[in-house]
């Protein structure tokens, strides 16, 4: 159930997302989902691809400091309340949220978002209870 | 074990009384022999009958790398060529080497102090030391050689390179001490796995290990990876070669050899003689030496000098690790701050080869530090708040070992310019 998440330290300079998106689609390498954490000096960007193994290597090999973290692509009811409703199940077990961040495209009728927490395995058995579908990595990375 | 306990532990009253005199001695050769001394002296207004106590040193001219090559290649040998057997040259990265002579005694006095050096590492005769530092102009090769030989071990000249034979001669000759530079021991202990030889059940004891600089994380590597003692020597050919210090059993600083060498600490802006305990640039004056003595030479390297006893006997002073050069020296806010000092944290947080960049600039009236780390992959993490406490960490070590405060910025890999494989360390901004 867990989906690979590529992790890029990027420095806060003009460009340098241009660049590394240029890198990806050249390898023909399409981003998914995409959500960029900064503070004043630098910035951590995140990314779900259709090849995470490869977009790893080819990051690596083109001088990036990057890494892989498992993280959940939960589907939540486009609707309000919905994003709700799946935060609320999740804190009610004590799960603690590190970050999430939409899809750019809908998996169904339904918006599609990636959480990380650190008891992943416990996040998805949880939300199985209760009827939250969590989306597996094979089918994020075909979308 | 002590080679030559009459001098090693000789009490420093009767040590400095011998310092003294052979100084007299010294002063009066160059004067009557070197005429580069001999202007120099006169120009200070000092006669060798001057030198009446050791403070008498602090008058002396100082001598620095550049009279060496004003007087290339025999201009400061204080004895006839004719006396001469031996010289030794280092490489110049630009123009002319360095040339130094020696008499025989010097080769002797030579063997005399690398043979302390090796019975420091453990060495008796019946060990067998294998020297793979560099034999031929360098004097890391042959100074260890005629050192071994004097002490009665078994020396294997095999100089440097070719790893797999020094692998094999170790293992069939059962070498028990290693000479060399640690970081081609670093590289020995991580082939010996590849060609199936185990050193840390072997016979090798001990590695007497110098020519480059190094560290304490250095030394359990190769003490752990060789199963070994790693003790540090320090030398420079001006000043004799490989053996002017050396680490005792304790391996808490390196003994200065006091009875061929007078050590001072200086500091390197002003000129002015420091206290032991003080962090400068050591100066080597040589007392013994006929063919190429020195009064008073800037070695550019940063140490501190302590005359606190050692737990082995020995009474002559030790010398720290060598820290830094006066050449990277860099003044901020009155703080002498050296790159290697950054080099040490970032070590200390697991960097095997940390890439940074010190940028100093001026505020007003205010100097400021930026250091540039470059994130390498095992300092990165997905979470901002991981990365925001390792740039807290980082600046409030490198404040502790400073003494000043440094902004800290991350950088992406391979951003800090590297000239030919080496990274640029300091742009100063400032215009002074
Ligand atoms: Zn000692």
């Amino acid at each position: 159930m867990k989906v690979q998440q590529i992790s890029v330290f990027l420095e806060n300079k003009s460009g340098r997302l241009a660049e590394l998106t240029d890198v990806l689609g050249k390898a023909g390498i399409n981003i998914r989902a995409l959500s960029i954490a900064d503070t004043s000096d630098f910035g951590i960007l995140r990314l779900i691809v259709n090849k995470p193994e490869d977009a790893f290597r080819i990051l690596k090999e083109d001088g990036f400091s990057v890494s892989i973290t498992d993280v959940i692509a939960v589907e939540v009811q486009d609707e309000p309340g919905g994003l709700a409703k799946v935060l609320g199940i999740l804190q009610s077990a004590g799960i603690n949220i590190e970050y999430l961040y939409a899809f750019l495209e809908k998996s169904s009728n339904d918006a599609l978002v990636v959480f990380r927490v650190e008891q992943i395995d416990e996040a998805v058995d949880l939300l199985a209870k209760h009827n939250v579908n969590v989306v597996k990595g094979s089918d994020v990375y075909k979308l | 074990m002590m080679y030559n306990p009459q001098y090693e532990a000789m009490p420093r009253e009767q040590l400095r009384q011998l310092q003294l005199e052979r100084l007299q001695k010294t002063v009066r050769r160059v004067y009557d022999n070197v005429p580069f001394y001999r202007k120099k002296l006169q120009e200070k207004g000092i006669e060798p009958g001057d030198v009446k106590t050791l403070d008498d040193l602090k008058l002396l001219p100082f001598t620095v790398k550049q009279d060496l090559r004003d007087n290339y290649p025999f201009g400061l040998f204080a004895e006839p060529m004719s006396e001469v057997v031996r010289v030794h040259a280092s490489s110049g990265t630009t123009g002319k080497p360095t040339v130094v002579g020696y008499t025989q005694n010097d080769i002797n006095t030579w063997s005399e102090l690398i043979a302390r050096c090796v019975a420091m590492a453990g060495g008796s005769k019946g060990d067998v030391v294998q020297v793979a530092y560099g034999y031929g102009l360098f004097t890391g090769g042959l100074g260890l050689h005629y050192g071994a030989e004097r002490l009665g071990a078994t020396v294997i000249p095999i100089s440097g390179g070719n790893t797999k034979r020094q692998l094999m001669l170790m293992e069939d000759f059962g070498t028990t001490i290693l000479c060399c530079t640690p970081s081609y021991a670093l590289f020995l202990a991580e082939e010996a796995g590849d060609f199936g030889v185990d050193l840390v059940n072997g016979k090798l004891k001990a590695g007497i290990f110098g020519a480059e600089p190094w560290s304490e994380k250095m030394r359990d590597e190769l003490e752990k990876s060789l199963g070994i003692k790693a003790y540090n020597i320090y030398g420079l050919s001006e000043i004799m070669g490989p053996g002017v210090s050396m680490e005792c059993e304790c391996q808490c600083g390196m003994h200065v050899m006091e009875d061929y060498f007078i050590p001072e600490v200086i500091d390197p802006q002003t000129g002015e003689t420091l206290p032991y305990g003080s962090k400068g640039e050591i100066v080597f004056t040589t007392i013994t030496k006929e063919a190429f003595p020195l009064l008073r030479y800037r070695t550019r390297d940063i140490s501190v000098l302590t005359e606190e006893k050692c737990e082995c006997g020995r009474t002559f002073v030790r010398m720290d690790r060598v820290m830094g050069r006066t050449d990277d020296m860099l003044i901020i806010r009155g703080v002498n701050v050296f790159p290697s000092q950054i080099e040490s944290v970032l070590l200390n947080f697991g960097e095997t080869e940390p890439h940074y960049l010190l940028v100093v600039d001026r505020q007003g009236t205010l100097d400021t530090l930026e250091v540039l780390v470059e994130v390498s992959e095992k300092m990165f993490s997905d979470e901002v708040r991981k990365l925001e406490e390792l740039e807290k960490k980082l600046g409030h070590e490198i404040a502790s070992i400073l003494g000043i405060s440094a902004r800290i910025k991350l950088v992406e890999p391979r951003t800090i310019p590297r000239s030919e494989g080496k990274a640029k360390r300091v742009i100063d901004k400032r215009e002074l």
